[in-house]
């Protein structure tokens, strides 16, 4: 295996509202075709049918940017490198049959198919940007529509293999940075009053995932009864309301420990710069100080697009494709710090 | 008793774990549980929302001639029966719902606490959808202004409802 060129996604960009605490946006809608079985009841047949219905649909001019890719010809690694930029779901990428994705050239839109759905149209965007990621993923669904007869009922809505997606067929969410709650430990009030407003809090990559790198992944429960602008328009006023705890959190820690939170950010740094040999945990906590540090102002030297490019070469699937070869844990742990460095010194000569 | 962990502070908390079947005692100090985080729940390992509808649905029909009943129900298209969906948590078609109607709506009901859609609607239905949210909503008003007393404005909204009505019967929609 040769070694690969990594492109950088859409939400990796660095440029977006409330860049400081929201990583990025993410929207993703449930759509089946009418009269085939949901994707895990479905034969090979029946599989490969919908996939040539969806190329089919995707036809049109408007998907011109995207290319398809299926995970049958993709390789394990570059499967997985998907699953870490949050592009495909582990399932897809494990389990699908005849399961395709069609992705757009800059990574924000990625439509999946033969997941646990048909179809999950997903839009992906930098900080927090709940409507625009909205409105991409509402034109590929009317574009697709165009072709497809959708499964729909108008009580129920857009019907599901899961019960939990009736309705809308939305999932939307947004990936927070929130180390002052998490150090401070207000974090667990605050998370358990999601529930209450049927909102859920997850690590980065998903359900049954810890928090790791101080990210908590926020997302709506509920499907059925709002309306997709009442789903996003809560959940970007809860977003909005945990931006303002972070933000005070953060405040009291400057004023009260100034000096040290400058020292750990540094601190990081120079770990990120010079350490032999890292675990993923531990450079999920160090870049988490870096960025910290960097959004108050304490420290220099990086950027937002940096620092999430960081997010995701360090992840293991990203670190083997970028070495161009499969690696053992040790291995691992020695070649994410080679990742790391070459990145922060392109950065500085690029400066 | 002493905190096992610290060997210092007054141990205040006793942790009693059971998993998969061995048990682990545990007396800390408030500090060092807190530090531990033993006493948060919040990320513990999820279980799955699949395992919860077999859950939901066998509580409320627990022993009842129904449940044996409801357990036979199966989608005539895909073949799924209810009694499996309730174990795999997922719906085989888009017919399975029409199937099970009597069954999900109230599991629906506890999951969303609604059981009608608000949201987006494909092109292809949105006509006649449209046509029947308004009438439902001028139905509504309707009623209002007769418990109001406004017979006049009723009266003018019974005349907008029979003329929708037949848009809706009459026009193919």
């Amino acid at each position: 295996m040769a070694q690969s060129k990594f492109t950088l996604s859409r939400w990796m960009e660095g440029n977006g509202p409330e860049l400081g605490t929201v990583i990025s946006s993410r929207v993703r809608v449930a759509r089946n075709i009418e009269g085939l079985p949901f994707p895990y009841l479905a034969s090979a047949e029946q599989n490969r049918t919908v996939l040539e219905k969806v190329i089919a649909a995707a036809g049109q001019e408007a998907f011109r940017d995207f290319t398809w890719k299926t995970m049958e010809e993709l390789q394990p690694l570059e499967k997985q490198v998907l699953v870490e930029k949050h592009l495909i779901s582990p399932f897809l990428a494990r389990e699908a049959d005849h399961g395709a994705v069609l992705l757009r050239r800059d990574e924000a839109i990625s439509v999946m198919v033969n997941e646990e759905d048909h179809l999950r149209i997903q839009a992906i965007m930098p900080g927090l940007q709940l409507e625009e990621a909205w409105m991409e993923a509402d034109r590929y669904d009317d574009l697709l529509e165009a072709g497809i007869n959708y499964a729909f009922d108008e009580h129920c809505g857009y019907l599901t293999a899961c019960p939990t997606n009736f309705g809308t067929g939305l999932r939307a969410s947004v990936m927070l940075h929130l180390p002052a709650l998490i150090m401070t430990k207000q974090i667990n009030r605050i998370l358990s009053a999601l529930s209450q407003v049927g909102l859920t809090a997850r690590g980065l990559y998903g359900e049954g995932t810890d928090i790791i790198g101080n990210l908590v992944q926020v997302s709506n429960q509920i499907t059925l009864g709002q309306s997709e602008e009442e789903i996003l328009r809560n959940l970007g006023s809860i977003t909005r309301q945990i931006i303002e705890h972070e933000q005070n959190a953060r405040q009291a820690l400057l004023n009260e420990n100034r000096a040290q939170i400058a020292d750990r950010a540094w601190r990081a740094l120079g770990l990120l710069k010079y350490a032999q040999m890292m675990n993923s945990q531990e450079a999920m906590q160090l870049i988490s100080d870096v960025r910290l540090g960097f959004d108050l102002g304490l420290i220099k030297g990086v950027n937002h697009k940096i620092l999430n490019e960081l997010l995701v070469i360090i992840r293991p699937a990203t670190l083997q494709y970028l070495a161009g070869k499969e690696l053992s844990g040790v291995e691992r742990d020695l070649e994410r710090p080679k990742q790391i460095r070459k990145r922060l010194n392109q950065f500085k000569e690029s400066a | 008793m002493l905190c096992q962990e610290c060997g210092k502070e007054e141990a205040t908390v006793y942790i009693s774990k059971i998993i998969n079947g061995q048990k682990s005692e545990l007396h800390l100090c408030k500090r060092c549980a807190r530090e531990r985080e033993e006493l948060d729940f919040t990320f513990q390992p999820q279980f799955s929302l699949h395992n919860l509808f077999g859950t939901l649905l066998n509580e409320s029909m627990r022993g009842s001639r129904e449940a044996l009943r409801a357990a036979k129900l199966q989608c005539p298209d895909c073949g799924l029966t209810f009694a499996q969906f309730s174990q795999i948590g997922r719906l085989g078609c888009s017919n399975c719902y029409g199937a099970f109607q009597e069954k999900l709506i109230p599991l629906l009901r506890r999951i969303h606490g609604s059981t009608r859609h608000g949201g987006k609607v494909p092109r292809r239905s949105q006509s006649s959808v449209r046509l029947k949210r308004e009438l439902e909503r001028l139905k509504e008003e309707m009623q209002q202004r007769v418990r109001s007393e406004e017979f006049e404005e009723a009266a003018r909204l019974r005349d907008q409802i029979r003329k929708l009505e037949q848009e809706l019967h009459g026009g193919g929609v």
